[in-house]
């Protein structure tokens, strides 16, 4: 099976600072938990697949190259990395995600288009909220119209930047419902995630980060409590070096 | 009615496609959170208009806009360089970059000063909209009359060019714009190579800086490109009413600066008459000032 995300030696430095070493791994199918302390490389792991940062290393998604298959591969940045304050109602944000499959770039949305955004709200039970202000949504509800972005793209492979952080339980709920949907229909959701009491529960596989990949694998197998020491553990040693 | 036509009218029309053009294209900086880049590329242009002149001996549109979106340019690449290199945060390099190319264009305004006779300071930082005139027009059969039209002020040409372009591309790039300005992370990752989007912006901003400074100077370029958008920003939520309200407000502070300046006190039989420039600056603070103080929601 070609892996849905394959990375090989991927290295990438800010300034004279190694944020990722050397990182080769192949994502499954399934729900990846990506794990580990602050400043071990999570979100630049999936800025550096993406061509958000610049990385040394291969990157391929589905076995080519980032651009040949954009549509198969959906963005859910950090919720804190926008201005909620943008005039954008919850409409307009999740419309953003068609860009790639509209012919024209003027005018309103097309009518397929804008309910494909509308079926997505739905599906993160915002339904309700379509045309409202995105500075007006609760922070869980702005977190909802990002995955409901995500949704609208039609992707095989969600890459996801802490979706879970900060949000009511609510929220939670609804995001984790929807994310076991997608893998129910063999999607691949790789998601940078802090909170290590839900890993068992909801996650298939997990991805332990310190700069370095510490472990990988199926949770059972790669989620151990050494592996989650040395990832957690390792990290001043790593800003030493 | 002629002396409207004459002496009024194209400063009227100077004013108004000026501050539209700016009220238009500063929502993009205000939305991007960059409305110091305005500040930068309007003041960035100067040693590029100066070059241009130089090279020229003329004081035409051409040659004028091409050296000031060159500068731009050079403005736009040495910011992000400065920042990457020096390691400083976006406003401190943007500062640096703009007062350095403004100060390298009065130098060159001053070496150059003896070929030109018009091209002066005050005009640079003031304006001239009051030497807009259009002594070929005899009457309203003026305006379809093709020699007399030859003899309008060569500045409403450019500002009417660059009015049209500014309003096609935002028309015709509507989506992509708008998702660059609320998330370059995700329009990057859907594959809109958001660097270019925003030097175009940039480089369309500058053009309007050089068109509108003429008539308003580079100091109130300034002015018309935040103060507009911003105003609109307290007053609306929804992007398109920011868009083309900017647009709109712009305009009408411009068209109502220079009424109050000079036509409105003659026709009331007063006998004075103000700086255009500077009435339009006061009046777009005002607009700021009125939207804060009655904004919907954050008043």
């Amino acid at each position: 099976m070609i892996p849905p995300l394959s990375l090989r030696g991927v290295s990438v430095r800010y300034g004279d600072r190694p944020a990722l070493s050397d990182v080769s791994w192949d994502a499954v199918p399934g729900l990846t938990a990506i794990l580990g302390p602050n400043g071990a490389g999570k979100s630049t792991l999936l800025r550096a697949a993406l061509g958000l940062v610049p990385a040394t290393g291969e990157v391929r998604f589905f076995g080519r190259p980032l651009a040949d298959v954009r549509n198969r591969v959906a963005f859910l940045p950090q919720r804190a990395s926008v201005d909620w304050d943008f005039p954008a109602t919850a409409l307009d944000v999740v419309g953003m995600a068609r860009l790639p499959r509209l012919r024209r770039w003027w005018g309103g949305l097309p009518g397929p288009d804008r309910d494909a955004a509308l079926s997505a709200l739905d599906s993160v039970g915002m339904a309700d909220f379509a045309g409202r202000q995105i500075g007006r949504l609760s922070g869980g509800q702005q977190q909802r119209v990002f995955l409901a972005r995500a949704l609208a793209q039609g992707a095989d492979l969600f890459l996801m930047d802490e979706p879970l952080a900060a949000v009511d339980a609510v929220t939670e709920r609804a995001i984790l419902a929807v994310l076991h949907r997608l893998v129910d229909e063999g999607k691949t959701v790789l998601m940078v995630h802090h909170d290590l009491s839900l890993v068992s529960e909801h996650f298939t596989d997990v991805l332990l980060l310190a700069g370095r990949v510490v472990a990988a694998g199926p949770v059972r197998e790669a989620f151990t409590e050494d592996s989650v020491a040395r990832a957690f553990g390792g990290l001043p040693r790593m800003m030493v070096a | 009615m002629s002396s409207f036509l004459q002496l009024d009218a194209p400063a009227l029309l100077a004013a108004t496609l000026a501050g539209g053009t700016c009220g238009l294209l500063g929502s993009f900086l205000v939305l991007r959170r960059e409305s110091l880049l305005g500040d930068a590329l309007s003041h960035a242009v100067l040693p590029g208009i100066v070059a241009g002149f130089a090279l020229t001996g003329l004081r035409a549109s051409l040659p004028m806009l091409l050296g000031a979106l060159a500068a731009a340019l050079l403005a736009t690449v040495a910011i992000g360089l400065v920042r990457r290199l020096a390691r400083l945060e976006a406003g401190a390099a943007t500062g640096l970059v703009f007062t350095g190319f403004f100060a390298l264009g009065l130098v060159g305004l001053e070496v150059t000063g003896a070929r030109m006779a018009d091209l002066d300071l005050d005009c640079v930082l003031f304006g001239q909209i009051e030497t807009l005139v259009w002594l070929e027009a005899t009457g309203w059969a003026s305006l379809l009359d093709p020699a007399a039209l030859a003899g309008l002020p060569r500045q409403l040409g450019l500002l009417a060019g660059v009015a049209a372009v500014a309003v096609l591309a935002v028309a015709a790039f509507w989506h992509p714009l708008r998702l660059v300005c609320f998330d370059r992370d995700y329009a990057s990752a859907l594959g809109l190579r958001v660097s270019w989007w925003e030097m175009g912006l940039n480089l369309l901003i500058a053009a309007a800086a050089v068109a509108a400074f003429e008539a308003v100077g580079t100091v109130l370029v300034v002015a018309l490109l935040a103060c507009p958008a911003v105003a609109m920003r307290l007053l609306t939520d929804t992007y398109r009413v920011q868009v083309w309200g900017a647009a709109g407000l712009g305009a009408v502070l411009g068209a109502l600066g220079v009424l109050l300046a000079g036509p409105l006190p003659a026709a009331l039989g007063l006998a004075f008459s103000v700086n255009a420039a500077g009435v339009i600056g006061s009046l777009a603070g005002l607009a700021v000032f009125l939207s804060l103080r009655f904004a919907p929601r954050r008043g």
